[in-house]
């Protein structure tokens, strides 16, 4: 079902790392996407993935949630895995197939960029799944502040995307819904030709269409008559604040990125 | 008499594998004889629209069967295609499944689907029209100049075109006003007369259910709490309160005035009311 897909999808909890600032937790995805593409070795790479494996530890969510996030990528993984695999010069020859060789140094580089990309991907998945859609674009507005003084609409770009964030899984459960209803009219969306199946798609996608029209007029209206007019003088309820909790974050993120550092400069 | 659906120990599970993972139906049978008007009734939650869309092989059971004529809807694929157009099944809110240019085209959908071509489709679409009062003018708009009420009696009569045995109901009257409620149920009414066909029908409405059903099923917490008659359901009026349900309105009053010594009988329905008003003061003017 269309509503298994866990891509982006928030996970309700209350783990430090659910309560932590979503604006210390954006710094920290950066201080973690630097400290990846620092590491070169062995060495660094392991140490990244232990900092990863506590945060998933602590925040409690489950592996088989981001195994499952991982799917759709696989292709991309195994194209990286292929290309680096075979198209990377090198001395030490392991196997040749016709024109095709492999080597040592090719086998090493595809192991990296795969992990890489892995690494990479669970970093920030595990941002979306624990911090709500609002306390992301919250956070992310806060960040962006600055920005402000340069004329950029902050607040209302911050607003757009907190909104397509609010209704993906509102329009999928209309989707679903509304495939159902078709399907309970004998609609198939399985079988036939290439032709057929984007035909069969009209009777969903016109009903989606002026339902998501519908309400997104329904919400402009609810906006005005609670007198929303942008982000100008707009006080928040829940203000955000730094706290220990993320003060030590920070620290740990801070030596984790120091540590590659180190061992990059020491060529480990 | 043969059962025409049959529910055998009947489990779902939503979302296995995911913190949202829950128990929508926990081991519910039950069976469903031809021509019965059942009401489906029980709080947000309780799996009552799980449990219809188990029926048509919209949703496959975590457990147990769902018999249509004595053989599994899941057999094979056929089983399931057959189970969508003999079992019909009226969403929620149906007006927002509508998609065509035409009210004609819209109906005329789920019978094209079954293979109706020809002079049977335009009987079959002309037919269901006339069920749900849908007027000849009318066929040729597009749904989308339609009222509310209109709009719910087009996306009704889609369904009925394919002429089901069985017609499921989700929430038929839910936010029409009283006119465009009782115009629905007296179509899904003579639909049932006419085709000798079995209703299922989703309610919040008491009095609508004590009306026109004459077998409730009540939905708690994921299993089927209880199963009888009507009148028999409703004499159950303190467990009905438990579950957070209501009784009909007439009901409770005369409850009351059992409660109070007065020596009537128990009525769901106004015009029962009415007669024990009339036994009561008859019995009056003898004395």
């Amino acid at each position: 079902m269309l509503k298994d897909i866990t891509l982006g999808q928030y996970f309700p909890g209350k783990s430090p790392i659910h309560r932590m600032d979503p604006r210390a937790k954006l710094i920290l995805l950066i201080v973690y996407i630097v400290a990846l593409f620092t590491a070169g070795g062995f060495l660094s790479y392991a140490l990244i993935v232990g900092f990863l494996g506590s945060v998933i530890y602590v925040s409690k969510i489950p592996l088989k949630s981001i195994v499952r996030g991982m799917k759709p990528l696989l292709v991309i993984l195994v194209f990286t895995g292929v290309l680096n695999l075979f198209f990377t010069e090198g001395q030490t020859v392991i196997l040749r197939i016709w024109k095709l060789t492999i080597t040592l140094e090719g086998l090493v580089r595809a192991i990296f960029m795969i992990s890489r990309i892995m690494l990479l991907i669970t970093g920030t998945f595990l941002l979306t799944y624990t911090t709500s859609p609002i306390a992301l674009t919250d956070g992310l507005e806060s960040l962006l502040g600055p920005l402000k003084k340069l004329r950029v609409p902050v607040h209302e770009l911050s607003m757009m995307m907190c909104i397509a964030l609010r209704f993906i899984p509102t329009l999928i459960e209309e989707t679903d819904k509304i495939m159902c209803a078709q399907k309970a009219r004998g609609a198939d969306f399985e079988t036939g030709s290439l032709k057929d199946r984007i035909k069969a798609m009209v009777p969903i996608l016109v009903p989606l269409f002026i339902s998501a029209f519908r309400r997104a007029d329904e919400l402009a209206t609810a906006m005005e008559c609670r007198c929303y007019q942008g982000g100008e003088g707009r006080t928040k309820m829940k203000q955000l604040r730094y706290t220990a909790l993320d003060a030590k974050a920070f620290v740990l993120g801070g030596v984790m990125l120091a540590a590659v550092i180190v061992l990059k400069t020491l060529g480990l | 008499m043969k059962p025409i659906l049959e529910v055998r120990d009947l489990s779902y599970r939503y979302s296995i594998g995911t913190p949202f993972e829950h128990t929508a139906l926990d081991h519910v049978s039950f069976s469903v004889r031809p021509g019965e008007f059942i009401g489906v009734i029980g709080h947000t939650g309780s799996g009552k629209s799980t449990l219809m869309q188990q029926l048509n092989g919209l949703l496959k059971p975590t457990s147990g069967q769902v018999l249509l004529d004595g053989e599994d809807i899941w057999r094979d694929k056929t089983a399931t295609r057959q189970a969508r157009f003999r079992v019909g099944l009226v969403f929620q809110y149906p007006e927002y499944q509508l998609f065509e240019e035409t009210v004609y085209k819209d109906i005329s959908f789920g019978p094209k689907n079954m293979g109706i071509t020809g002079d049977e489709l335009d009987a079959r679409v002309r037919e269901a029209a006339g069920f749900v009062g849908i007027t000849e003018e009318q066929l040729q708009v597009s749904p989308f100049d339609l009222s509310g009420g209109q709009k719910r009696r087009v996306a009704i009569a889609g369904v009925i075109a394919m002429n089901p045995e069985v017609l499921i109901l989700d929430e038929p009257t839910a936010g029409l006003d009283p006119a465009g409620r009782e115009g629905i149920l007296k179509n899904i009414e003579s639909y049932r007369r006419t085709k000798n066909a079995t209703v299922m029908m989703v309610s919040h409405s008491m009095s609508d259910v004590a009306r026109i059903t004459d077998r409730l099923l009540v939905m708690c917490g994921s299993r089927l709490a209880m199963d009888g008659s009507t009148p028999e359901v409703f004499s159950h009026a303190s467990e009905l309160m438990e579950m957070g349900l209501n009784i009909p309105e007439v009901t409770q009053v005369f409850l009351k005035l059992q409660q109070m010594g007065i020596p009537v009988n128990s009525v769901y329905t106004i015009e029962q009311a009415v007669r024990e008003i009339r036994r009561l003061k008859g019995g009056e003017g003898n004395a």
